[in-house]
């Protein structure tokens, strides 16, 4: 981002105008920069909420998505709660991307309404590092809710959006109060030489973000303490192929 | 004889006998002499453990029986159903055999548990005189001798009764055999005095004017859990459980229960767990009197709060966890933990979500996927025996390709659960199809082995 003088004082004037002394933001930064670069203020601002989709199928199962949102929560401080309403979430898989089970609190909530009051009820207490509810519908009024009780607490929100059926992922363009909107797709893993399925790779579109521009990435999924990472013949460049990794990690 | 247990039964004896009779068909009958008060006593201990257990009214239903309001009280035990399981398992580990059921009134509930033959049953709601119609007379609390007179009559069944003309059954009997139809039918409320422990901290509000609106129904509340815990801490206790009980000009009573995970003293979260419960409470025509009590109160110590020196580093969240609770229930909420066992499906258990960390994680450094489906499915298949990956399969009426693959992963059957797990065998992979996306996989038995599995694949979950 570009900083120039006229635009940050005229940044601090509207600030001013919206009558809300913002409280200093800290952020999460992902540790990779083509991703903090395109982030206001180099990383996930911690106290607001984040929308997560899967695309493709990953509307349906919210395999990626869940991962993906794990991965931010085993980055934060605290206990997580996680909000769903379906349970096939698998607790194994989250120890693996770094969020032992001793950190999460799970709660079945029976539908959509109950799951956005509980994730308010969770943003709003403070004590915990990150809040993530599964939900399908998540309209203005809500989403704005949500992001009020995260911006007074400081807890980070994670709306993980997972539908019943693929045709109603166009629910997703609809729009909310989330400071940034990610999408989640699978792809190929990375290749071996040997054969075997290499370290899951997504492709992570960002479709919004407040005060920023949307982007792509294509990322290595969350490692065993939660943090992505970018594939090595695209860090480098091709001439480094020979010196891809082999190494294998969930 | 007033009582005989299962094998003096076997033998011959019945209830309502002489007890010289008995002796003979009975060889070594111990015969005790009955106890009414001490029979009474036991009830209402009985009665004592259901209300810190179960539901805020709670009286025994002498001389056999207990009746309990479970208005607004089951959302803590996980609903009607798993609430009335729970209880009739509990009983019948400790010795007691019971029955139960749950009907919109006293009347029906207690025809119900006793007279309906099943050991649990739960009433549809609004259900009227239609659940009681085969049931005999008896199960109406009539005295004897007006069951025999109806007999006499003709009368065999409740049926029978409400379908007759009222004003000449009530010129024969008297009013109370119409006042107990309308008592079973919910026509006629029957209000449920319930029990209370000599050592119950409880605090009471008369009103000289009904109220009815939620703002001043939690002000109140908010003045009553001050005098509650003034009353807490003046025993040096703290609430687990609380009840406040509305008691409505119509002669109706209003329930409401919260629990805590650990035992509180602290106003401003009693009074926010309380208040949250308001529109859970219909006031009717208005509220005369509300009454609070610590229903659950165990030892609360003092806890001196260190200053800012130590940090101790990861802050409270019971209180929420409380809030949680008291919203979706006490089984939606908990915390994971592994359980040694290779089979996937049964690695997880739940644990309370206040319980002490435990530290432990899974083992394996195999990769798991982050949705597991809630029962394998099946899976068409072209897979080469005995232990190479599918080269393509079917799920869910779309055809993938297998472009890469890992496995397998075999896990064995745990032969200590049954036979047939003896020799079962799972084979797991983890797939990726052209798109990119990667599911779990396996094939039940070795491949070769017959014993070892039905050799079909399924699908048992999504990678992300």
């Amino acid at each position: 981002m570009r900083h120039e003088p006229a635009i940050e004082s005229l940044r601090a004037q509207i600030e001013k105008i919206e009558g809300r002394a913002r409280r200093v933001k800290s952020v999460l930064p992902f540790g990779i920069a083509d991703i903090d670069a395109r982030l206001p203020g180099g990383g996930l601002p911690l106290g607001a909420l984040h929308e997560i989709a899967g695309g493709g199928n990953g509307a349906v199962d919210g395999a990626a998505a869940a991962l993906f949102a794990a991965g931010i929560a085993t980055r934060t401080k605290g206990k997580v709660l996680w909000v769903i309403t379906r349970s096939d979430l698998f607790a194994p898989a989250l120890a693996q991307a770094g969020l032992p089970p001793d950190r999460v609190i799970y709660v079945e909530a029976g539908n959509d309404k109950t799951v956005l009051a509980c994730v308010e009820e969770g943003l709003r207490h403070g004590g915990l590092g990150a809040v993530v509810g599964e939900v399908a519908r998540l309209d203005m009024t809500a989403s704005r809710r949500l992001q009020l009780c995260a911006e007074g607490s400081g807890s980070i929100g994670l709306a993980l959006r997972r539908w019943r059926r693929q045709s109603e992922a166009v629910d997703f363009g609809q729009p909310t109060a989330a400071a940034t909107r990610w999408r989640v797709s699978v792809l190929p893993s990375a290749a071996l030489p040997i054969p075997g399925v290499g370290r899951h790779r997504w492709l992570l579109e960002l479709i919004r973000v407040r005060a920023g521009e949307s982007a792509d990435f294509e990322v290595e999924a969350c490692d065993g303490s939660g943090r992505l990472a970018v594939p090595a013949e695209l860090a480098h460049g091709p001439a480094s192929k020979e010196g891809r990794r082999s190494g294998v990690a969930g | 004889m007033r009582a005989a247990d299962a094998s003096s039964i076997a033998a011959g004896a019945r209830v309502g006998m002489s007890a010289a009779k008995a002796r003979i068909l009975v060889q070594g009958l111990v015969v005790r002499d009955h106890d009414a008060a001490a029979d009474a006593q036991g009830l209402d201990r009985l009665a004592l453990w259901a209300l810190r257990r179960y539901a805020p009214i709670v009286a025994a239903d002498s001389p056999d029986g207990l009746v309990i309001d479970s208005t607004g009280a089951d959302h803590l035990l996980g609903g009607e159903e798993a609430m009335l399981a729970g209880l009739i398992d509990r009983l019948s580990s400790s010795g007691v055999r019971a029955r139960a059921a749950i009907a919109d009134s006293w009347g029906a509930a207690h025809a119900l548990a006793r007279y309906a033959g099943r050991p649990a049953l739960i009433a549809p709601l609004g259900h009227g005189g239609s659940v009681l119609t085969g049931l005999p007379l008896a199960a109406l609390r009539l005295p004897a001798d007006m069951v025999a007179a109806l007999h006499v009559l003709g009368f065999e069944r409740i049926g029978d009764l409400l379908a007759q003309p009222r004003a000449p059954l009530t010129l024969r009997f008297g009013p109370q055999l119409g006042r107990r139809i309308d008592q079973a039918l919910g026509i006629l409320s029957e209000p449920i005095e319930p029990i209370r422990p000599d050592e119950l901290i409880e605090v009471k509000r008369n009103f000289a004017e009904p109220i009815g609106a939620a703002e001043t129904i939690a002000r109140h509340i908010g003045e009553l859990v001050v005098q509650l815990c003034a009353g807490l801490e003046a025993e040096g206790l703290g609430a687990k459980r609380l009840d406040l009980i509305c008691h409505r000009v119509d002669d109706r009573v209003q329930a409401v229960r919260v629990g805590v995970a650990m035992p509180v003293r602290d106003v401003k979260r009693l009074t926010r767990l309380l208040t949250d419960k308001i529109d859970t409470i219909e006031p009717g025509f208005g509220i005369e009197t509300l009454s609070l009590a610590a229903t659950l109160a165990e030892p609360l110590a003092e806890k001196q709060t260190l200053t800012a020196m130590v940090d101790d580093g990861a802050p409270d969240v019971s209180d929420l966890v409380d809030t949680l609770v008291n919203r979706v229930g006490e089984r939606s909420l908990y915390r994971a933990a592994p359980v040694a066992t290779e089979t996937p499906e049964r690695s997880v258990r739940r644990i309370p979500p206040m319980a002490p960390d435990t530290g432990a994680t899974w083992q394996g450094r195999w990769p798991r996927p982050s949705r597991l489906l809630p029962s394998p499915e099946p899976i068409e298949t072209m897979a080469a025996l005995p232990d190479h990956p599918p080269v393509a399969f079917t799920w869910r009426g779309v055809r993938r390709r297998v472009r890469r693959a890992d496995g397998p992963e075999r896990i064995r059957g745990e032969w200590w659960r049954s036979d047939a797990e003896l020799t079962a065998v799972r084979d797991y992979f983890r797939v990726e199809d052209d798109a990119g996306e990667r599911y779990w996989i396996f094939r039940s038995g070795d491949g070769e082995d017959p014993n070892s599995g039905s050799q079909r694949w399924f699908l048992h979950g999504v990678f992300g």
